[in-house]
């Protein structure tokens, strides 16, 4: 009940002096905002950053590269093997810690006809059905390769929507979704029947972004369209669209028939060998049992190495770190000049209202009801503050996805209001404290005869 | 037992190394339902005593019992409650509160000794009445002259019902005709049975009250001078509302 009261006549003296309690509050506005604000715009980096890393297949795959042999190797260098699909083989039956593993065996320097249309795709590459799994690929049309295809090396290609668009039309532009299936295209001039689509990819916003363009038909663009969708973070959901996959061994007899002159056998060397780990907590073992493996299979020589997405991970965590910091300690010095001026504030209006607490105190007013009073007031200030600054925040957001173009969407989490209204609150009691403290031990005598 | 007891009651103020004996081993009894006038020249102590008396000071030295309980050591938060419940104060400058109007200055009181909203307000009409100020009741102070000020300062005086009234001075800021107004509303309270002391310059006041003391240099004059309790003047006629 008192405390209702104190609550109510400190809403009542912030509403009578506006413009002082709107200067007063504007250090926790601007702290609330920075900091909710900031969080929003780190969880849209995060957001982004993983979505990439989704795109690019997961945490939990490694790749297998070549390496130089180590020097005390380096007389067994030409004796080096190099990856092939006995490594393959053999990793995915004696290699029980690693749940996947996919061959690729890539065309460099690949072009893609159909008539007069050509396009460059991000990889042309002969696989497994593995791929799917470990690249995060899906095929939202027809089919992907049977073994069937893979044992005849059918000339049969899966494509990316990207490779559509370019050769069979964009549907954001024809108005409609073209389905290629059975349609015969060129690899550097072999004929290929597609088999199978992917869906498209894309990131969160891109989406919406196309959905919204959908429902409300943009203007029509006078001058030249504007290139779109290579920015940042978006390149990753762009290669992934031009993609090209074909069975593994239709790559090695139709691509690599150059062959050996010595054994008269197309190159059978892979472009990557890319596994998955069955349990990332188990990363480490499973990486030695891959090794052992391999070094079984390449004749104790150690040619390869791997490369784990830690490092990336890594990396976008600690610039998540480093965002999150710079805008706490940005907040925190708002909120703590804020407090100043809620202090300053307090300070001043109770020695205006020396002579008032003092008729309080007379009539019966006990220090501990002056001291909730005055602690109430300087709360409300920081509450209100706070609740502007979270509305705010709302704006600032909304500015920035407006004026800014980078493609990650800030988003506003629950928790860091929760810690932002919480840190005002403590901002608002400290500063409270003092002033109160002051006013509650005032002698009622000399606050009476105060002018 | 009286129902308020000085024992020996000093108060000492420290100034620049001197000592000033505000009030100087005084001892005084007052029982219920007198009605009481402090008298005596500038600087000689009358409002220290009042303020003892109402519990808004503490004595230097002494023992005070008040309605049975010994307030000389209390702490500031029972003296804040027994200021609340048992004594009421009225002003020279009536103290009122600006921002807040006739109405809820007379509730303050009960706000802090936690009286239910409706029954704060019912009591404050019922004493804005008794003082003849319920109509004033939603003015600003500022809207009010000296006089209505006044009396609602003794509404919100009276309304926590308490057992003795302390008035600093009441008519010493309002014209002749008001103060006697105002002096009235004592005589009928004083009448009603409420026990009430007023620390007055004016002699036409003290020479209307049943009991008068006179301080002189911090101490309680054995002999009353005449001329200030107004006791030479031709007895004047006790004001009736
Ligand atoms: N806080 C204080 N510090 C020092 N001396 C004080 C203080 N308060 C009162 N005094 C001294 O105590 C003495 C009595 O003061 P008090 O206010 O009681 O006089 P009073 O009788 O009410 O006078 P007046 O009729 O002018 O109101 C005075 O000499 C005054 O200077
Ligand atoms: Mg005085």
């Amino acid at each position: 009940m008192k405390f209702f009261n104190a609550l109510l006549s400190g809403l009542k003296d912030v509403w009578a002096h506006k413009l002082r309690s709107m200067l007063t509050m504007l250090g926790i506005i601007l702290g609330v905002a920075s900091l909710v604000g900031m969080a929003a715009i780190v969880k849209g980096m995060e957001n982004g950053m993983k979505e990439t890393m989704v795109t690019m297949g997961g945490a939990d795959k490694v790749l297998i590269l070549d390496a130089q042999v180590p020097p005390e190797q380096e007389h067994l260098a030409d004796q080096a093997p190099g990856r092939t699909l006995q490594d393959v083989y053999a990793l995915r039956d004696s290699a029980p810690l690693i749940r996947l593993v996919s061959p690729e065996m890539s065309l460099g320097r690949s072009v893609i006809t159909r008539g007069q249309k050509q396009v460059s795709p991000s990889e042309c590459v002969g696989v497994w059905p593995a791929v799917l799994e470990m690249n995060l690929h899906t095929v939202a049309h027809g089919r992907f390769f049977t073994a069937l295809d893979e044992e005849y090396a059918a000339s049969v290609c899966v494509i990316g929507t990207g490779i559509r668009d370019e050769l069979f039309g964009n549907p954001d532009e024809t108005g409609k979704e073209i389905i290629p299936l059975g349609e015969v295209i060129f690899i550097n001039e072999q004929p290929f029947t597609i088999v199978g689509m992917f869906e498209r990819y894309e990131s969160e916003q891109d989406r919406r972004e196309r959905e919204l363009a959908k429902r409300r038909p943009a203007a029509p663009a006078n001058g030249p369209a504007r290139a779109r969708g290579w920015g940042r973070g978006n390149w990753a959901f762009n290669r992934k669209n031009l993609t090209v996959y074909m069975p593994l061994n239709t790559m090695w007899l139709k691509f690599r028939a150059g062959g050996d002159a010595t054994t008269d056998v197309p190159d059978p060397r892979l472009d990557d060998i890319d596994i998955k780990v069955a349990d990332f907590g188990q990363l480490e073992a499973a990486l030695q049992q891959a090794r052992n493996v391999l070094m079984f299979t390449h004749k104790g020589i150690e040619d390869f190495s791997f490369r784990t997405q830690e490092n990336r991970v890594e990396t976008i965590n600690q610039q998540i770190r480093n965002a999150r910091l710079s805008g706490g300690i940005i907040a925190g010095i708002s909120l703590l000049v804020g407090g100043i001026g809620i202090m300053n504030i307090i300070l001043a209006s109770i020695n205006e209202r020396i002579r008032e607490i003092g008729i309080c105190k007379a009539i019966g007013a006990s220090p501990e009801t002056v001291f909730l009073q005055i602690i109430v007031e300087a709360a409300v200030i920081a509450l209100l503050g706070a609740a502007i600054g979270v509305m705010a925040s709302f704006g600032l957001v909304d500015l920035l996805a407006q004026i800014s173009p980078t493609l990650n969407l800030p988003v506003i989490t629950l928790p860091p209001i929760f810690v932002a209204v919480l840190c005002s609150i403590a901002v608002g009691l400290l500063a409270g404290v003092f002033p109160a403290l002051k006013a509650a031990r005032l002698n009622p005598i000399e606050a009476l005869r105060y002018e | 037992m009286a129902l308020l007891e000085l024992r020996n009651v000093s108060k000492l103020y420290q100034l620049g190394g001197e000592e000033i004996r505000a009030l100087d081993d005084v001892s005084l009894d007052i029982e219920g339902g007198e009605f009481i006038s402090i008298i005596g020249p500038s600087g000689s102590g009358k409002s220290t005593l009042m303020h003892i008396l109402g519990c808004l000071d503490s004595p230097t030295r002494g023992t005070i019992r008040l309605d049975g309980t010994m307030i000389h050591d209390a702490t500031a938060r029972q003296l804040a409650a027994i200021r609340n419940r048992k004594i009421g104060f009225v002003f020279q400058f009536f103290n009122l509160l600006p921002k807040l109007n006739v109405l809820q200055n007379v509730e303050l009181p009960m706000l802090y000794s936690g009286v239910g909203g409706r029954e704060r307000r019912e009591r404050a009409l019922t004493a804005l009445q008794a003082v003849g100020m319920d109509n004033r009741a939603r003015h600003r102070p500022s809207q009010l002259s000296g006089g209505q000020q006044q009396r609602a300062a003794i509404a919100r005086a009276l309304v926590n019902n308490p057992k003795i009234i302390f008035a600093d001075e009441p008519t010493g800021n309002l014209d002749s005709h008001t103060g006697t107004m105002i002096l009235s509303l004592f005589h009928q309270l004083s009448a009603a049975g409420r026990t009430i002391i007023l620390v007055t310059h004016d002699p036409e006041i003290a020479a209307v009250t049943p009991r008068r003391i006179e301080i002189r240099d911090g101490k309680i004059a054995a002999k009353i001078d005449a001329k200030l309790a107004g006791l030479d003047r031709v007895s004047p006629a006790v004001p009736q509302a």
